[in-house]
């Protein structure tokens, strides 16, 4: 297909580019660009990363699990490109250098793209931005000493100068939902491409040729997040930094969940449609909205229906979706904030969840009046705790009656094995993370994220 | 001088646009093909069958391999040649390379990788040290045992006793780099292969056996690798042996990178160890008796198992004075991953072995541990600045012409060790401790972290609180520096000086992100007394230095800036010697500083003088040689001086764990660390921020899970945790000691590569410290800490679930 984008400010055209083809390959075997470099090929390492500039501002993403027509229209910039075009070094780069940010240096490009993306953005939240960025040699310590350095200089003209293009035009790339309607119905076999971050590895770990794909980042009206006085509705293409900043005034311990969801990298590439449709049992946002009473909004053609989240999973890798029909939005409605969602991993940022357990539990004069419990990691699919609804709603709000109704937790769920947790464990905190958000609640501090030397 | 200089390190500007290079990076002339191995799916069984057609008609597909048609060696093995780079008949573990693809791309040849279907008589694997222990599965001919004195008769008869056993995990190196290697083939046959390798005459030679020819007609270059940590000592074999023997098959240029997966499902990994232990104590704690036995997972081929297995037992002791000791050390061969080198080479298991020990007495008396370790520690070095004693020839002649000598897996030569001067304390394996400086570096950590304050604080902030805890540890680094296969210490360096005043190095040392090219251009420098800038290193090039060990050890500093020294030196000599005959001047007159000459009364730019010396016709290129001295080991005996010095370190880390999920994290670190006299003191606190963070993931969050058919199940980093970002120590301060190595090394500093990474045992004991607040029972952990095994301690030590 034909593409158009720019590339460390120069703009290029790919008359007839494979639409499977990274741009982390294209970079390092086309066009000989070796700066980027693969560490992992999965989106989890941050070595491949790229600055991207679009309408909506410029963003660090991971080339190795980007494909080529998703930089259509697009700007791109690689470690290359970071410094000036007469060889002044970024002043990140500059820093990196002054504080000994790299030894192997095999990852710095990689961390040099992200510095140059959070400084261009003005971000100095560190350890979030460079979450999906690993280092095996430093430590991090003198990376973070070099951010800091580089935090107040102006940001270079090279980099303000970055534009989108006109985009090559597109029939794969529909413009708006209405569009994508239309083209899935005519090709229901086509794989949808949002942020690539899970389909992405279909390509780059299983092999597979993906015969048709239909590229969905172009649907801005996907894009949209509404907020009213009665109802939030995200649009399936939002991705989740946006998300996390349009929950964060709503739901900060939601917010807070997906400051830990995967990566800058990967939060800006993954959308929430794509969490949800993937369906997979340890997606971060399908518990969390499933206890927020979240709507799901598909559409087939022309024709639209909802239903609960909940509804839509059916079985482990199994989703109420027909061929052609696509998630559109998902919706919850405004309410107050009673939610609490509880993320456990191996690792705290960037890390896929052993358990993550979302709690909105409503008291009213010292009795539950309604529960949404519902979990990730813990069955095949998200999934509520039925039970332990049930058995909560119309006791008194206290520790007995918490405790006495974590027995329905057995009830709910036969956790499995596997190399994240012991079954056993995740039986154990499911049940502890209930004892939890009752501490939460009564402003008890729950979390070693909080505790200072 | 530029020794002492906090430069930065010499490719960091390249590093961040993006132009450093790495294996994969050269550009690869057209026609070059990408190799590709099939991997064994079953732990341990006979091939029965291979299908290989698929594989072959698959797109852009160029040749598959098979171990039948390899033209001569068929080994990869660092040791005793149970490694072939194609399985012959047998496989050993999931993962094991069984064919390999050549095609024209990488992606192809992964994709033919995977149509080929192989047929195997499967037979019950041994996945677990118990069954490799049942079923006598070992390395060498039974456990290996080093002892002073007597350790059951002092633990029967001393007041008091603790003993457990434990399992500590191994760890994935995960260099950012994963193995790469390309080989372009010669006119006349020969190869000339880049690799991503520790140790390029470890490659030079297992490509020369592979293709048939001498060592001369293979010339290895590494310039720089992404990461090594000693999962790139051995583990390169495998892919430049096969990039050389499809070169030349096909006469193509070949590269070979494995993609993550591959590479950690392939690769070895740290030594997982259970170890068990029983010590005897008195009541002001003092050590009477130890006892370990060490059962180690060497995984399925011996590559480097014996070397690191020692060097478990030899730091059994850590810092402590143990009158009576028997460590016991079992081999065993498993069907997993063989297991190799990694920083610390085994140090670090028998480091937290006897961490433990202290952790479990102070937490039996109710002692302050960190006061508990200093009664323990070894008498203090007398006199620091004692000569060091004439250096003394350990060479001889070699058992096997043709072991594969420059392994640390090669068979070592038995030696006569001296015995230890009277009155001085020795080590389990009667190696006198005479440069002990941890009492004063102690004091002044403790001092400096306001350890006893904060203790104290930690316990009050825990008495109110029922999910969360806080804990606080301090633990030291008493760490050997040599290879303990003595002949490997001995390095050298080729300088040239050119007409015009620039001069070219090169060492035997290979450059994975410690710096070692900027700290050895840092001697030179200062041995000429010239600028940095004038001081260029290449690659490292089979062809410019020959015979060389591993980068290794921690040794990469210490014996190539001897060696670079000894070139320099020898040139500095020659000029010194010209100028003073045409200056009327003495030899000895001669300085070089300042990037100037002065020869008595007159003074020219370096420039001029190299100049005057190439119009003398004075030769101003040199070799440089060094071999460690007093060095002398026999490592059955479990007797003599393995190491040529100690270097030093102490670590206070401060936790906090939750008992609902056992999650945890590093509140703070204080870190002071014996660097020597240091090269460059920048770097060296790169090594150590670096080595602490690593160190600490080992023992928390870094998790090898296989499953019950020997499947890695952590081959990935979205399954495998590494330390993140935020999992630094949010207050982390590092700082050297002042002082200079007692022995005669580069500017009296010390080797600084492998000792911090000790310091992360301080994390583990700070871990059990808070988990220890739950309850009155010994909290038990087991390593790697992860949230799951401190929620299980937890429930131990509070419920006695």
């Amino acid at each position: 297909m034909a593409l158009t984008f720019r590339l460390n400010g120069e703009e290029v055209c790919i008359p007839d580019a494979d639409p499977s083809a990274t741009l982390l390959d294209w970079l390092r075997e086309e066009r000989g660009l070796t700066g980027t470099k693969e560490g992992c090929n999965e989106g989890d390492c941050g070595a491949c990363t790229v600055m991207v500039t679009d309408g909506r501002g410029s963003r660090a993403l991971n080339a190795c699990i980007l494909f080529l027509p998703q930089l259509n229209g697009k700007s791109v910039r690689t470690v290359e490109g970071a410094a000036g075009p007469d060889g002044t070094l970024h002043p990140v780069q500059q820093a990196m250098v002054d504080h000994h940010g790299s030894q192997c240096g095999f990852c710095t490009p990689g961390f040099i793209m992200s510095m140059v993306t959070a400084h261009a953005n003005g971000a100095t939240d560190f350890d979030d931005q460079l979450a999906g960025n690993l280092c095996r040699c430093t430590g991090y310590a003198p990376i973070i000493r070099a951010a800091e350095a580089a935090k107040d200089a102006p940001v270079p003209d090279w980099i303000t100068r970055d534009r989108p293009v006109e985009p090559g035009a597109q029939p794969l790339m529909p413009q708006s939902a209405d569009e994508l309607a239309d083209l899935y119905q005519q090709n229901p076999e086509a794989t949808l491409i949002a942020g690539a971050t899970d389909v992405g590895l279909w390509v780059t770990k299983q092999l597979r040729r993906l015969p048709q794909m239909i590229f969905l980042d172009r649907c801005a009206d996907l894009k949209d997040i509404e907020v009213t006085d009665s109802a939030v509705r995200i649009g399936a293409m939002a991705d989740l930094n946006r998300l996390r900043m349009a929950v964060e005034p709503l739901h900060p311990s939601f917010a807070g969940m997906l400051r830990r969801f995967a990566s800058q990298q990967v939060r800006a590439a993954a959308t929430v449609g794509g969490n949800i449709a993937n369906g997979s049992p340890i997606g971060d946002t399908p518990p969390a909205l499933i206890a927020l009473d979240a709507t799901l909004h598909l559409r087939h053609g022309a024709r639209r229906r909802e239903l609960p989240l909940e509804a839509f999973f059916l079985d482990y890798g199994k989703q109420d979706r027909q061929p052609g029909e696509f998630v559109e939005a998902v919706s919850f409605p405004r309410q107050p904030d009673t939610l609490r969602v509880y993320k456990l991993s191996k690792r705290f940022d960037q890390d896929i969840s052993a358990v993550l357990g979302a709690f909105n539990v409503t008291v009213v004069n010292g009795t539950v009046t309604a529960a949404r419990i519902a979990f990730g990691g813990m069955a095949g699919i998200p999934k509520r705790a039925a039970h332990v609804e049930a058995a909560l709603t119309g006791q008194s709000w206290t520790r007995a009656a918490i405790t006495a109704a974590c027995a329905a937790f057995e009830r709910d769920f036969t956790p499995m094995d596997d190399m994240r947790a012991s079954a056993e464990y995740r039986m154990g905190t499911a049940k502890n993370l209930l004892l939890r958000y009752f501490d939460e609640l009564n402003g008890t501090p729950v979390s070693v994220l909080e505790v200072t030397s | 001088m530029s020794v002492s200089k906090p430069l930065p390190h010499d490719a960091a500007r390249m590093h961040v646009t993006g132009a450093a290079r790495y294996v994969d990076d050269i550009p690869s002339p057209a026609g070059t093909l990408h190799l590709a191995f099939g991997l064994s799916p079953i732990a341990r069984g006979h091939i029965t069958g291979m299908h290989l057609t698929d594989a072959q008609h698959s797109p852009g597909v160029a040749a598959v391999m098979t171990a039948k048609g390899l033209p001569f060696s068929n080994d990869v093995s660092p040791s005793i040649h149970d490694e072939p780079l194609l399985a012959a008949g047998t496989v050993n573990y999931v993962g094991q390379p069984v064919f390999l693809v050549v095609a024209d791309s990488h992606r192809n040849a992964r994709i033919a990788a995977r149509k080929g279907k192989v047929d195997y008589r499967e037979e019950p694997a041994l996945l677990t040290l118990d069954a490799a222990l049942a079923a006598g599965s070992r390395f060498e001919e039974g456990p290996r045992v080093y002892r002073k004195g007597d350790a059951a008769a002092a633990i029967g008869a001393a007041p008091r006793t603790v003993e457990g056993t434990f399992e500590l995990g191994g760890q994935e190196h995960f260099y950012l780099e994963g193995q790469a290697a390309m080989a372009w083939p010669q006119e006349d046959g020969g190869m000339h292969v880049f690799s991503s390798t520790q140790h390029p005459t470890e490659i030079q030679h297992k490509v020369a056996d592979a293709i048939g020819l001498p060592m001369h007609a293979v010339r290895v270059e590494t310039r720089r690798m992404g990461g090594g940590f000693g999962g790139k000592e051995s583990q390169g074999n495998a892919l430049a042996v096969a990039c050389a023997v499809a070169a030349r098959l096909t006469g193509k240029p070949c590269k070979m990178r494995y993609d993550r997966d591959d590479d950690m499902v392939i690769t070895g990994k740290r030594h997982a160890f259970r170890i068990t232990y029983r010590a005897g104590f008195d009541g002001d704690g003092r050590l009477q008796g130890v006892e370990f036995l060490h059962l180690v997972d060497c995984g399925w081929a011996q590559d480097l198992s014996l070397p690191v297995a020692d060097r478990a037992m030899l730091h059994s002791d850590n810092a402590y004075l143990i009158p009576n000791i028997r460590i016991e050390s079992h081999r065993l061969r498993t069907n997993r991953q063989s297991a190799t080198a990694y920083r610390g080479f085994g140090g670090p298991q028998g480091m937290v072995g006897i961490e433990r020990v202290m952790d479990h007495i102070a937490h039996d008396l109710g002692m302050d541990p960190a006061e508990l370790r200093r009664r323990n520690y070894y008498a203090p070095m007398q006199s620091p600045d004692a000569p060091p004693g004439a250096p003394q020839d350990t060479s001889g002649a070699p058992p096997d012409p043709d072991a594969d000598l420059a392994s640390r897996g090669a068979p070592a030569q038995p030696a006569e060790p001296s015995p230890p001067p009277k009155g001085v304390q020795t080590t389990p394996y009667h190696m006198p401790v005479e440069d002990f400086i941890l009492h004063e570096l102690t004091a002044e950590l403790l001092k400096t972290s306001d350890y006893a304050k904060r203790r104290q604080a930690v316990r009050e902030w825990n008495k109110g609180r029922t999910h969360l805890k806080r804990g606080i540890a301090f633990s030291p680094v008493k760490f050997g520096i040599s290879f303990t296969l003595t002949h490997l210490n001995q390095a050298g360096a080729l300088v040239h000086v050119y007409q015009d005043g620039s001069v070219h190095l090169n060492h035997g040392g290979t450059e994975m992100g410690q710096g070692l090219f900027q700290k050895v251009a840092q001697v030179a420098a200062s041995r000429f007394g010239i600028p940095l800038e004038k001081v260029k290193i290449t690659a490292t090039d089979t062809g410019k230095v020959p015979n060389t060990s591993a980068t290794a050890a921690s040794s990469g500093s210490d014996l190539n800036g001897m060696a670079v020294k000894a070139a320099c030196d020898t040139i500095r000599d020659r000029m010194a010697e010209h100028l003073a005959l045409h200056h009327q001047a003495r030899p000895g007159d001669v300085v070089f500083e300042n990037g100037q000459v002065r020869i008595g009364q007159d003074v020219m730019s370096f420039d001029k003088a190299a100049a005057a010396c190439y119009q003398g016709r004075v030769s101003l290129s040199a070799t440089g040689f060094y071999k460690t001295p007093k060095v002398e080991w026999d490592r059955i005996k479990g007797q003599g001086r393995p190491f040529y010095y100690f270097a030093y370190g102490a670590a206070v880390t401060e936790v906090a764990v939750d008992a609902l999920t056992g999650e945890n994290r590093i509140l703070r670190c204080d870190i002071l660390h014996d660097a020597g006299a240091s090269l460059n003191p920048a770097l060296d606190i790169g090594q150590i921020e670096g080595g602490y963070v690593q160190g600490a993931g080992w023992l928390t969050t870094e998790e090898l899970v296989w499953d019950g058919a020997g499947r890695l199940r952590t081959h990935a980093p979205s399954t495998y945790k590494i330390p993140a970002c935020s999992d630094r120590p949010d207050v982390f301060n590092v700082k050297l000691w002042d002082g200079q190595n007692r022995e005669d090394t580069i500017y009296r500093s010390k080797a600084v590569g492998e000792p911090p990474f000790m310091l992360g045992i301080s994390a583990w004991l700070a871990l059990s410290g808070a988990v220890s607040a739950f309850g009155d029972a010994y909290p038990a952990l087991n390593a790697p800490a992860t949230a799951e095994e401190i929620w299980r301690a937890i429930r131990r030590v509070r419920d006695g679930i």
